[in-house]
């Protein structure tokens, strides 16, 4: 494979959730402006991986990490490392829709109160612009003051993208965004990925292999903690080299 | 089984289904039967005061002479020191309970969570007139040093003994409702590069609101409706009050003080069930606009 620098690059990750390891070794390269998808069984350590991208494991306790992970070339585990500045630059979509029990336009406002990266008076702008990259801005726009909570999943799902997009991230971190919706909303999000992946890198989890092969342009099949094969999806899902990936894919096991 | 026995197996079980329901529901009633029974009470025994006394007199009155001849009954003197009172253990107790029920909820290590849940608990079990006790020989000597006045017996008194009493109730219910915030709010917002603090306060006590209002409020029930202690420490003067250096007399305390004094079916005996009737209408009110904001604000 040939390839650019890539925007987020693992060498020899480990890390232990106390004395038990879940993941091992994970050397991975992310592209800039692509859809990397992770794949793998239940406990195959996928969620694990995505979490070290922005450091949300940090919130467990009894977490180590070993290795290195860059982030724009940039150590993320180094001490000196901002913590907010790094999550505002990669930011993450769970898999339940959470918006905060807070009105829509709050919902957005939230990281550009706490990053204070634009002036109030422009706050009104960021909504309309963010909403429109969701392509909720036309159903929402006269609802900018009603409760987040009162929308449906879909859109819901959608309100975190947008919150995420209006602190102008690089990297969108999505944790199988799609598992609380339907198949006509998990349709629309992906359009939507493809739609975001023009500004933004995407890397998303997910346990539907179809999904993946659908959606994403690599994909790192992982199993038990380790890497087992990463490549262009079209390829990986084609010709699979590692005979394990084959038998995942082909839904021989998982 | 033959078509009698199912038909009659049938019968058997609804019947029973029947008693069941019932049961539950005579159960469910009674509570509301006492509620109506407790206060059709107090309006019989209370209202024929105002035969003597007109409404306005009664409520709007400033003088509480009740066995002077002629018996004066204003209890204005009396609600103005229930509300300052109220008012004043409401400004102390609901910061210092929120807080601590942030403190406890979100801040505080493991072990230090559970000693001062134990703590806390345990505070609310100390009888009312203990905590009344201590605020008499300690609070109100202190007071009245450090003000420089002549009685230590006053609403200030009264105010911090009732913010203490309230304070247990503000901080078990709010700390309830705080850790009942789902973490995926929590997650979200630390995800969005939020401080802990930012997460606390903008996201965590938003979603936690309805529940600290609930909390406030019962904290607020309690100090309105408590007796004993406000009895012991406010110094029980039936006077308008112009400052919180003042003694001052509460509604339930005028109960409890003089109702072993009065003649049944009497004027006075009357009166002190109109205040009765005065005070279940300002814990009914406080009620009614709880429920409503939380219900707005549930539908919001």
């Amino acid at each position: 494979m040939s390839m650019e620098q890539p925007i987020i690059e693992t060498r020899s990750l480990n890390l232990f959730y106390g004395s038990f390891q879940a993941l091992i070794n994970v050397d991975l390269q992310i592209q800039d402006r692509q859809i990397t998808a992770l794949i793998g069984p239940s406990g195959c350590g996928k969620s694990t991986l995505v979490r070290v991208f922005n450091r949300m494991n940090d919130l467990i306790d009894g977490v180590r990490v070993t290795g290195r992970v860059l982030v724009q070339a940039e150590n993320i585990y180094a001490p000196s490392i901002d913590m907010i500045a790094l999550r505002r630059k990669v930011g993450m979509v769970f898999q339940r829709p959470n918006p905060f029990p807070l009105t829509v336009a709050e919902n957005i406002t939230f990281g550009l109160e706490v990053h204070r990266s634009l002036p109030r008076s422009e706050f009104r702008r960021m909504i309309e612009e963010s909403l429109k990259g969701v392509l909720l801005w036309e159903d929402l726009k006269d609802r900018l003051d009603a409760p987040a909570l009162g929308l449906s999943l879909e859109q819901q799902q959608r309100l975190c993208i947008a919150r995420v997009l209006a602190m102008k991230p690089k990297i969108i971190l999505m944790d199988e965004p799609c598992s609380a919706l339907d198949p006509i909303a998990t349709m629309k999000i992906e359009d939507l990925m493809r739609e975001l992946k023009r500004d933004y890198t995407i890397v998303i989890v997910t346990h539907n292999m179809q999904q993946a092969a659908r959606a994403s342009d690599f994909t790192a099949f992982m199993y038990l903690g380790e890497l087992i094969e990463f490549g262009e999806t079209k390829s990986l899902f084609r010709t699979p080299r590692v005979k394990r990936t084959e038998d995942y894919i082909t839904g021989r096991f998982g | 089984m033959s078509t009698d026995e199912r038909r009659l197996a049938t019968k058997v079980r609804k019947v029973r289904e029947f008693l069941i329901e019932r049961t539950i529901f005579v159960s469910g009633i009674t509570s509301i039967v006492i509620v109506a029974l407790i206060f059709i009470f107090l309006l019989k025994e209370g209202l024929s005061i105002f035969l003597t006394e007109s409404v306005f007199d009664f409520l709007g009155g400033q003088f509480w002479y009740p066995i002077s001849d002629p018996a004066v009954f204003g209890i204005l003197p009396l609600i103005a020191g229930s509300v300052l009172v109220t008012v004043g253990a409401a400004i102390l107790s609901v910061p210092i309970g929120i807080a601590s029920a942030l403190y406890i909820a979100e801040i505080a290590p493991p072990r230090t969570k559970e000693v001062l849940k134990a703590g806390i608990e345990l505070l609310a079990a100390i009888p009312s007139v203990i905590i009344g006790f201590i605020g008499m020989v300690t609070l109100g000597p202190l007071i009245k040093d450090l003000f420089d006045i002549p009685t230590g017996l006053t609403a200030l008194t009264g105010s911090l003994t009732l913010a203490f009493m309230a304070m247990p109730t503000i901080v078990s219910i709010a700390e309830d409702a705080i850790t009942a915030v789902p973490r995926q709010y929590r997650e979200a917002a630390i995800a969005m590069g939020a401080t802990k603090w930012q997460t606390t306060w903008k996201i965590v006590a938003v979603a936690a609101r309805p529940g600290m209002v609930a909390a406030v409020m019962l904290g607020m029930g309690r100090v309105i409706g408590e007796t004993m202690a406000v009895m012991m420490v406010t110094g029980n003067a039936a006077l308008i009050p112009h400052s919180f250096l003042q003694p001052v007399r509460t509604l339930t305390a005028t109960i409890a003080a003089e109702m072993g004094e009065t003649v049944q079916g009497g004027d006075h005996y009357a009166a002190l069930f109109a205040i009765g009737i005065v005070l279940f209408i300002i814990t009914f009110l406080i009620n009614a606009v709880t429920d409503l904001y939380l219900h707005r604000s549930v539908r919001k």
